[in-house]
């Protein structure tokens, strides 16, 4: 199973590829390719949004899903997903906490 | 300090406006993101994990109160309220947009900065002993010799694209505290017996990869030659340094592969060549550039010693910090205060917004308007009257930056790690963290002494891992992060490389591991006077290893 993930260009924010190949903030909202003809399919899509000046950084992310939740296999890729794990404060893990919190 | 010439202003206006309007044509997608790379990078705008990253170059380390409180102002405006100095005595911000940088780096121009050259295959930012012009034990002032270096170095046409990045430090004091001799060129400024100033020349070092101590190719280069001999260096790295191989372009392996002897003589034919050229520095010029540099009028402050001795009975706290973080300067009245950026469990040369401007507002009270950047990531107020010293150690109490551990097991050095870097396989800041707590009380630091521990998240040794005394490497294995530890590594004069101790460490395992380290030394040192780097060069790695790896051994 893969995802796409890239930086947006104009302020360098994380984003994955989701539904209807729009960009999204958070990896829940990732379209998850099951097959190799779907991952194909968005390798092109953040290869077409690299050349239209959309995201740079586009890689092609194996993940697993894990308590119904998207989850990266490399640690790096996890990191990416929530910001700093130093930070608990700061980046889309904060944004999630907050949701929570709501 | 140095302050812009109308050549310097014009030069960084110009250059702010040209890339200003390549971000610009990036946004309108003129450009490439192939064609734009290296030009962010030429201008320090790196991609991290989470965002870009913008590198603000600190010219040897050295900055007023007004450019520190711009640092603030900027990590407070365009970043998250905190900015990282890092291991070259520059500064980064993790968060910056793309479309704010032009801004950002129109402000940084007003008060005399750029970011200029801190990334790229070029002469990056010359780094310098963060005591200069303070320390009591120095020849002279290396930072006019570093600024002379800056200019000289800055686009150049010649050495724009060199086969890699290119580092140059320099020291003027015998106490290597800028690390020269793991630099690509290294310049240990002293007198020879006439009382003449000159440089011993170091070249070819270089963590990373290939870690390598230089060598010294010279051992007196006169101070007006500074510029031939060096463009002579680099001359020879620019034809012969290996461009096929990322991994073997910089000029360690050059010099490791072509011989130092020989590597000498090329670069000495090279120089006779450019001897008497317009390189050759006029001793006006030098004496110029010097007089940006000269000393602050300091006053008469004679009643430090009682002022102290009063504040060390009435605080124990200030008493360690003292003892700690207070260095001998040159006038006795006086002392250079680092200010640690390595609070117990904080994050290792991490410093917010508010702390930025209370250090700028430190400087001016006390500091004679001075602030340093340390390569251990601290910051420096090199010229505070001794009668002062209470008075600035509570201040940095107030700000949380009074730690005593200058030069401890808690001082450590970490680069940003997997938690920010796009190159990183293992985080080393939380590594850092869960160390400067398990050694947390200052009585059991004082108890273990001078003890340098250095954490690099991958091999490029942004956290100098291998001169750590105790030096840990983070890598990835089959998914998740283990951390390799060298031992006897020392970045002073006489460099060594550490050497691997054994199998790595899960990161659960790591703070174990340096503890039992720690132990061994204790156990073994021959008195308090022995420090680590001293025991462990006198022991040999064998009862460290037996202590890690025994109870393996005979288990198997």
């Amino acid at each position: 199973m893969k995802i796409v993930a890239a930086n947006r260009l104009t302020d360098g924010e994380t984003v994955w590829l989701g539904a209807g190949d729009r960009w999204v903030e958070t990896i829940d909202a990732a379209h998850v390719a099951q097959d190799t003809e779907d991952e194909a399919r968005i390798a092109a899509a953040g290869s077409a949004a690299l050349a239209a000046n959309i995201v740079i950084d586009v890689t092609l992310v194996d993940v697993e899903i894990a308590e119904g939740r998207i989850l990266p296999k490399r640690l790096r890729e996890r990191i990416r997903a929530g910001g700093p794990s130093i930070h608990p404060e700061i980046g889309k893990q904060a944004r999630k906490a907050a949701q929570h919190a709501a | 300090m140095y302050r812009y010439d109308e050549f310097d202003q014009a030069f960084v206006k110009a250059r702010v406006a040209e890339f200003s309007d390549q971000v610009k044509r990036r946004l309108a997608g003129e450009l490439t993101e192939d064609q734009f790379k290296p030009l962010r990078l030429m201008n320090g705008v790196y991609l991290q994990l989470h965002a870009y990253m913008l590198r603000i170059a600190i010219p040897y380390g050295s900055l007023s109160p007004r450019q520190m409180r711009k640092l603030a102002h900027i990590a407070r405006t365009y970043d998250k309220g905190y900015g990282h100095f890092t291991t070259r005595q520059n500064l980064q911000f993790h968060w910056p947009k793309l479309v704010d940088i032009p801004r950002v780096l129109e402000e940084l121009a007003e008060v005399e900065m750029h970011a200029i050259q801190t990334s790229g295959n070029c002469i990056r930012n010359v780094t310098a002993d963060h005591f200069a012009g303070a320390a009591a034990d120095e020849v002279a002032d290396p930072r006019p010799y570093a600024e002379i270096l800056r200019q000289w170095s800055s686009l150049h046409p010649e050495f724009s694209y060199l086969p890699r990045k290119f580092k140059i430090a320099v020291t003027g004091a015998a106490r290597d505290r800028a690390a020269i001799e793991v630099h690509d060129i290294g310049l240990h400024l002293k007198k020879n017996a006439e009382g003449a100033l000159g440089f011993a020349v170091f070249v070819g070092g270089g963590l990373g990869r290939t870690p390598m101590v230089a060598k010294k190719i010279r051992d007196f280069l006169p101070e007006r030659d500074l510029l031939s001999y060096v463009t002579a260096i680099l001359r020879v790295y620019n034809l012969n340094g290996r461009r096929d191989n990322k991994y073997k372009a910089r000029i360690k392996i050059l010099v490791h592969e072509t011989g130092t002897e020989e590597l000498k003589a090329q670069v000495e034919k090279e120089f006779l060549a450019l001897k008497e050229s317009e390189l050759k520095l006029p001793d006006a010029d030098i004496r110029a550039i010097e007089t940006y540099f000269a000393p602050p009028k300091l006053k008469a402050r004679p009643e430090g010693d009682a002022a102290v001795s009063k504040a060390v009975k009435a605080d124990p706290g200030f008493a360690d910090w003292l003892r700690r973080n207070a260095h001998t300067h040159r006038n006795p009245d006086y002392a250079s205060v680092t200010v640690s950026l390595k609070g117990i469990g904080e994050v290792p040369g991490d410093a917010t917004d508010a702390q930025m401007d209370a250090i700028a507002n430190l400087a001016e009270h006390y500091g004679n308007d001075e602030i340093r950047v340390s390569h251990e990531q601290n910051l420096i107020l090199p010229h505070v009257a001794r009668a002062d010293l209470p008075a600035v150690h509570a201040a940095l109490v107030e700000i949380g930056l009074a730690t005593s551990n200058a030069g401890l097991i808690t001082d450590i050095i970490a680069c940003p790690g997997l938690d920010y870097c796009a190159l990183a396989n293992a985080r080393s800041i939380p590594v850092a963290q869960e160390i400067s707590q398990r050694f947390a009380t200052q009585a059991r630091q004082d108890e273990i002494g001078d003890l340098q521990i250095k954490i690099s998240g991958c091999i490029n040794a942004c956290g100098h891992h291998h001169v750590g005394h105790i030096g840990i490497l983070g890598v990835e294995k089959k998914g998740t992060e283990l951390y390799q530890v060298t031992l006897g590594g020392s970045a002073r004069e006489g460099s060594t490389i550490g050497e691997i101790i054994g199998r790595g460490f899960a990161p659960e395992e790591i703070t174990d591991a340096v503890e039992t380290i720690v132990d061994t030394y204790l156990a073994q040192r021959e008195n308090r006077e022995e420090s680590f780097l001293d025991a462990y060069r006198r022991l040999g790695p064998a009862p460290f290893k037996e202590a890690l790896y025994g109870h393996e051994a005979k288990a198997a």
